[in-house]
């Protein structure tokens, strides 16, 4: 009697691994937010309204991905709320079958929407927090009354009776308030709370400094998610992981390149993860003119790093090289210029001292807001846009 | 973890919380149980007992049930429901019918 997790590496007769079928699609819908926050992952160049994929295309995608094994789908961006279809979209995903998971900033998605949504098949809904405190979540966040927005969608979704998981994103300046951020979660009735670590990529790297915690931060940090989780346990599910810049070990990224889980760029891409645009000379397949099939299976992107036989030492003969698959490419080559390099986090890699160096790189100075240019700001959909979408039955 | 040696509850009425489901995916060979950025693959046992967590049936009806469907001892099978619904419960993959989700 098994509920696992973690789907276990599938081999051939000869021991070698298969092609996996995916679980998870990261569904980009848009660039478009109206936050500014200065940690923000999505590429320098973000893909403008204009050249989106549009209604049509998603729902094919999500029966391509439901056909090809994938069981979830994150509907993400930029801010989802942006886009004027987003129950049509919904609603489509959930017709093939996905369990559909909406991850929003909340500003942008109103209490109708939220409704509709619901109808639509909508599983589950993940707000960000910037915060425990409202005027330094939307300092950080760049955003007058974003807090405020927030605590009020989560509790439109309480409401609606759908599960919710709050994702504080934490750096310097908030990570000693984790547990009023707990407390927040469950005041707001989440089920699951997330500390994410800010990740260097992006945007984010603009701000590594300013943004950067010292090792007594997140030592203060493991500790208190360790009482935190004995305090809360059943009440809530606390996820966190000790961040890159002082990790022993890299992350797994992604479960494994090409192994677990694809992403679709708004403009149609298909990355197998949302930074691997940063990787310069891989060549990526988009939907418009394949099938998703044909691009997990085939397509140059996935299978530049797909299993081991691209590793150099030390992880080519590491015995952990099947756990965290060499750490993350974009992280490679973001921090040595060689995306085949060993992910500097690990201590075992040769550039690691590099990352020691720049974790000790901390500033107060003020941050490089996120502004987008006004046609890839997202509007904020008002009544009649959430409702124009006709519901279903 | 929850505590192997607490017991549950006869008439506790398991169900599984909103946001969490269990599907068959052809793709993926067999039953698996969706949760929030989690997927779980069940065997057909862990299927047999996640399908009848529905909130109408008491734990002990649900051993009752199983046990009349499948030829192993009660106890065998009350101990191997309770394991799961232990392990699904720290994972806050279980409720019961008060709508709550709380550990055992």
């Amino acid at each position: 009697m098994v509920a696992r997790e973690a789907f276990e590496i599938n081999r051939d007769p000869a021991g070698r691994p298969m092609l996996e079928k995916p679980l998870g699609l990261l569904a980009e819908l848009t660039h478009r937010c109206p936050l500014g926050c200065p940690y923000c992952s999505n590429p320098l160049a973000l893909d403008p309204r204009e050249g989106e994929l549009d209604t049509a295309t998603w729902l094919r995608v999500f029966r391509e991905a439901a056909e090809l094994g994938v069981l979830q789908v994150h509907l993400s961006g930029g801010e989802p709320g942006a886009r004027r279809d987003l129950v049509e979209i919904t609603a489509g995903a959930h017709v093939a079958g996905l369990y559909t998971n909406l991850i929003t900033s909340a500003v942008g998605i109103t209490d109708k929407t939220l409704g509709a949504l619901t109808e639509a098949g909508l599983d589950h809904v993940q707000i960000s927090i910037q915060d425990s405190d409202a005027a330094s979540a939307d300092h950080i966040a760049g955003y007058d009354g974003a807090f405020a927005r927030k605590r009020a969608l989560a509790a439109e979704v309480v409401r609606h009776q759908l599960l919710l998981t709050v994702n504080a994103v934490v750096h310097r300046a908030n990570i000693d308030r984790i547990g009023e951020m707990v407390d927040l979660a469950l005041a707001l009735g989440a089920s699951r709370i997330e500390i994410a670590h800010v990740q260097y990529y992006g945007w984010a790297l603009k701000n590594r400094a300013s943004l950067m915690p010292s090792r007594e931060q997140v030592e203060r940090a493991a500790t208190a998610v360790a009482e935190l989780r004995t305090r809360h346990h059943g009440r809530i599910v606390i996820d966190a992981v000790v961040p890159d810049y002082y990790a022993r070990y890299p992350k797994p990224c992604v479960g494994g390149w090409g192994r677990r889980s694809l992403n679709v760029t708004p403009a149609g891409k298909v990355l197998p993860c949302h930074a691997a645009e940063s990787i310069t000379g891989l060549e990526f397949w988009n939907v418009r003119e394949r099938s998703l099939a044909d691009i997990w299976a085939n397509s140059p992107a996935f299978n530049t790093f797909r299993g081991t036989a691209w590793m150099k030492e030390p992880c080519a003969s590491c015995p952990r090289r099947e756990l965290d698959f060499g750490g993350c490419r974009c992280q490679a080559f973001a921090l040595t210029g060689d995306a085949t390099a060993t992910d500097p986090v690990c201590h075992l890699a040769p550039n690691h001292a590099q990352v020691e160096e720049l974790a000790g790189v901390q500033t107060d100075a003020p941050y490089v807001y996120r502004r987008m240019a006004s046609r890839q700001r997202a509007d904020v959909l008002d009544d009649d846009d959430a409702l124009s979408i006709q519901r279903r039955s | 973890m929850s505590d192997p040696g607490i017991l549950i509850d006869a008439e506790a009425r398991p169900r599984l919380p909103p946001g969490v489901r269990l599907v068959h995916s052809e793709a993926q060979g067999g039953w698996v149980l969706l949760a929030p950025e989690r997927v779980f693959k069940a065997d057909a046992i862990a299927a047999e007992i996640i399908k009848r967590c529905t909130g109408e049936v008491t734990f002990a009806q649900l051993v009752d049930d199983l046990a009349n469907s499948y030829t192993a001892p009660r106890e065998k099978i009350r101990a191997d429901v309770a394991t799961l619904l232990r392990g699904l419960a720290d994972k806050s993959c279980w409720s019961c019918d008060n709508g709550r989700t709380r550990s055992l």
